[in-house]
């Protein structure tokens, strides 16, 4: 499992990074949801990999840490997506508003050999 | 509801928000009452953080540095989401406010009827900034930075037009990616020491195992990366000047904080987990600071000796700016300069102000007058493109004149100058000159000594480029022109003279209780072990005490 999400987190990263350095505001607003995916499976991998456990410990009593999975990071992903997904609807109006605008789907809102 | 002084720590993140949210129920015609409502919260947090920073000042028993606690949802200390108030946090509070009133008034001159929603925005930002500068959570300081980021980004684009949502466009993509880099770095320092909470997180550094060591510095680079991004520091800082410039006037004088936001969470964290305390980690990137900081000043400099507007030469000036806090920074983490440190607080409250006053001067400076701004207007009629680096005309300016308002702009803008070229007999000087002090002070130690000295000569080379960049811009403007330049609206004028007032006279008058203040904020930044006391080792308040509120 640990390689599985390893390498996927690798391939979001990678391909992100890729992306983001492309020059079309569309490559770049893609690159940045694969990294923001790739970020959120990283965090979610920092509360260790387990299967079959509740984050939620039962109510009263001695219970066993570590029968459970860590709640922290899954409460800490849950709002880096809202984050990340309200600020990328938001770079994707700034998008629209530059393409309409300029006319070219170029982030300097040229193109170069103009 | 018993109010008591201890939620008085909560207010400066409340007052915003409900501030906000309520201007956004109005209309957008009823801009005067939104303007009404901008101004007193701005009054009453200001109000506030005066009294927080008096509460801050502390007794000799706590070393001078009352550390304020805040448990948001009353969870004990370490586990939960806390508010930290200290010298420093309450200090940052101060220079939010003054700077935050001014820009309000003086875009109620006529910038909030150029597009939607300017106040309400412009609350959530000063929300942002209260949040992050309070916090002592860094997933906290994550949230409050995107909700900064988030008002910054549509505030940045209000005016609209062509430039705006270019600089918009770098604007939002750096500050995305910076983001998700945030979120990397909180997710391998959680991973490796299992706290989020700052103050806990210095007690855990020095007692890492040999393994874990390497990734908690790389977690540390990666979240210092996200801060320089913020701060300016070359060669993360290529969005700043184009960005700066493209904002609106007020909005671009708020701007010139959000770098000293930078500067501050790096302030505040190397201190608190690099400091003296923290044993093999001590001083982790303090030499990255010193040598970025002092790149940042020379490339600050170079832009602005080249930049031929106001607007730009502000921008490249806060580059300079952010960069010899950078590097006052690097010192205070590698030899625990304290008395470099306490005159560089003075020195980034100056010229903050200065800068804010800059930008808010670019307009009225660079506005057109009848025949040229006709010229500009019809062109555009034509569909004549003027050029493309210009920005659009701005709309004839209305409203109340005062006689000899020209005069008075002069003043205000040869005041900015002397502060920023840190020149006697305003604050910047003393700023500037203390700061020199430290520097040769500690020119003891052999080992920093070539540091130092490179330092000392930028500062000097680099007040001169503001001298002789600003004094350029003056003489064209105010000497050698063509024509006078319009009268300005008085609306404009007050801000403008109101941050002048406190940034250059106030600040040169009181300069030794404001001196003090800061030094001994330097040094309760250098014993970290004053505000780790403070924040681990608080009791929950009792429910049943009366914690209503």
């Amino acid at each position: 499992m640990e390689l599985i999400l390893s390498l996927a987190i690798g391939v979001l990263v990678g391909s992100g990074v890729w992306l983001i350095l492309r020059p079309r505001s569309f490559q770049v607003i893609i690159g940045l949801c694969l990294l923001s995916y790739g970020v959120n499976l990283f965090i979610f991998g920092m509360g260790r990999l387990v299967s079959g456990a509740a984050p939620i410990m039962p109510k009263g009593g001695f219970v066993d840490p570590a029968a459970y999975a860590d709640p922290v990071p899954q409460a800490l992903v849950l709002t880096a997506i809202v984050i990340s997904f309200a600020t990328t609807a938001l770079f994707l109006v700034v998008i629209m508003a530059s393409r309409g605008l300029t006319g070219t789907d170029h982030v300097n809102g040229k193109e170069r050999d103009q | 509801m018993n109010g008591g002084p201890e939620h008085l720590i909560v207010a400066p993140i409340l007052i915003p928000l409900i501030t906000g949210a309520v201007m956004m129920l109005y209309d957008e015609r009823q801009r005067r009452t939104k303007l009404g409502l901008g101004l007193a919260s701005c009054g009453v947090q200001l109000v506030i953080a005066c009294l927080l920073l008096l509460r801050a000042e502390g007794t000799a028993a706590t070393g001078g540095n009352a550390i304020g606690l805040y448990l948001l949802g009353n969870w004990p200390s370490p586990y939960g989401i806390v508010l930290v108030l200290d010298r420093l946090s309450a200090m940052m509070l101060v220079i939010t406010g003054i700077l935050a009133l001014p820009a309000i008034l003086y875009a109620g001159a006529g910038w909030h009827q150029r597009g939607q929603r300017f106040h309400a925005l412009f609350q959530f930002l000063l929300m942002g900034l209260n949040g992050a500068f309070l916090t002592g959570d860094l997933f906290n300081l994550f949230v409050f930075f995107e909700v900064m980021l988030a008002a910054s980004y549509a505030l940045l684009l209000h005016g609209s037009g062509r430039e705006r949502v270019g600089a918009g466009l770098h604007y939002i993509a750096v500050n995305l990616t910076a983001s998700l880099m945030f979120l990397l770095g909180v997710a391998i320092i959680y991973g490796v020491t299992g706290t989020l909470n700052m103050a806990d997180l210095a007690t855990r550094i020095p007692q890492l195992s040999e393994a874990d060591r390497p990734l908690i510095h790389g977690a540390c680079a990666i979240l210092g990366m996200v801060f320089l991004v913020k701060a300016g520091a070359w060669p993360l800082s290529l969005w700043l000047p184009g960005t700066y410039m493209a904002a609106s006037a007020p909005v671009a004088a708020v701007f010139a904080l959000l770098t000293k936001l930078g500067v501050y969470v790096i302030l505040r964290l190397s201190l608190l987990v690099f400091g003296a305390g923290a044993g093999v980690s001590a001083g982790f990137g303090a030499d990255v600071l010193i040598w970025g900081g002092m790149a940042t000043v020379v490339f600050g400099m170079t832009g602005a000796l080249a930049a031929q507007a106001l607007g730009r030469m502000a921008a490249n000036l806060t580059l300079v700016s952010s960069g010899t806090m950078l590097t006052i920074a690097g010192f205070a983490l590698g030899q625990g300069d304290a008395q470099m440190l306490g005159a560089g607080l003075f020195y980034m409250l100056a010229s903050t102000t200065a800068l804010a006053t800059l930008f808010l001067l670019a307009e009225p400076m660079s506005r057109e007058q009848g025949a040229a701004a006709v010229l500009a207007l019809s062109a555009e009629l034509y569909g004549v493109d003027l050029s493309e680096d210009e920005p659009d005309p701005e709309p004839q300016v209305t409203g109340v004149f005062l006689p000899g308002s020209l005069t008075v702009l002069g003043l205000c803008f040869a005041a900015c100058t002397l502060m920023l070229a840190g020149l006697p007999p305003l604050a910047g000087f003393l700023g500037k000159f203390g700061v020199l002090a430290g520097a040769i002070a500690g020119m003891g130690d052999a080992t920093s000594s070539p540091a130092r000295w490179v330092f000392v000569t930028l500062l000097l080379v680099s007040g001169l480029a503001a001298m002789i960049a600003l004094g350029r811009i003056g003489m064209q403007t105010f000497w050698a022109a063509e024509e006078d330049l319009p009268a300005v609206p008085t609306m404009e004028l007050l801000p403008i003279m109101a941050l002048v007032i406190a940034g250059g006279l106030v600040l040169t008058v009181e300069a030794e209780p404001v001196m003090r203040y800061m030094t001994r904020t330097a040094d309760a930044l250098l014993r970290p072990e004053i505000y780790i006391h403070g924040v681990v080792t608080a009791p929950p308040v009792d429910a049943r005490a009366g914690n209503g509120g």
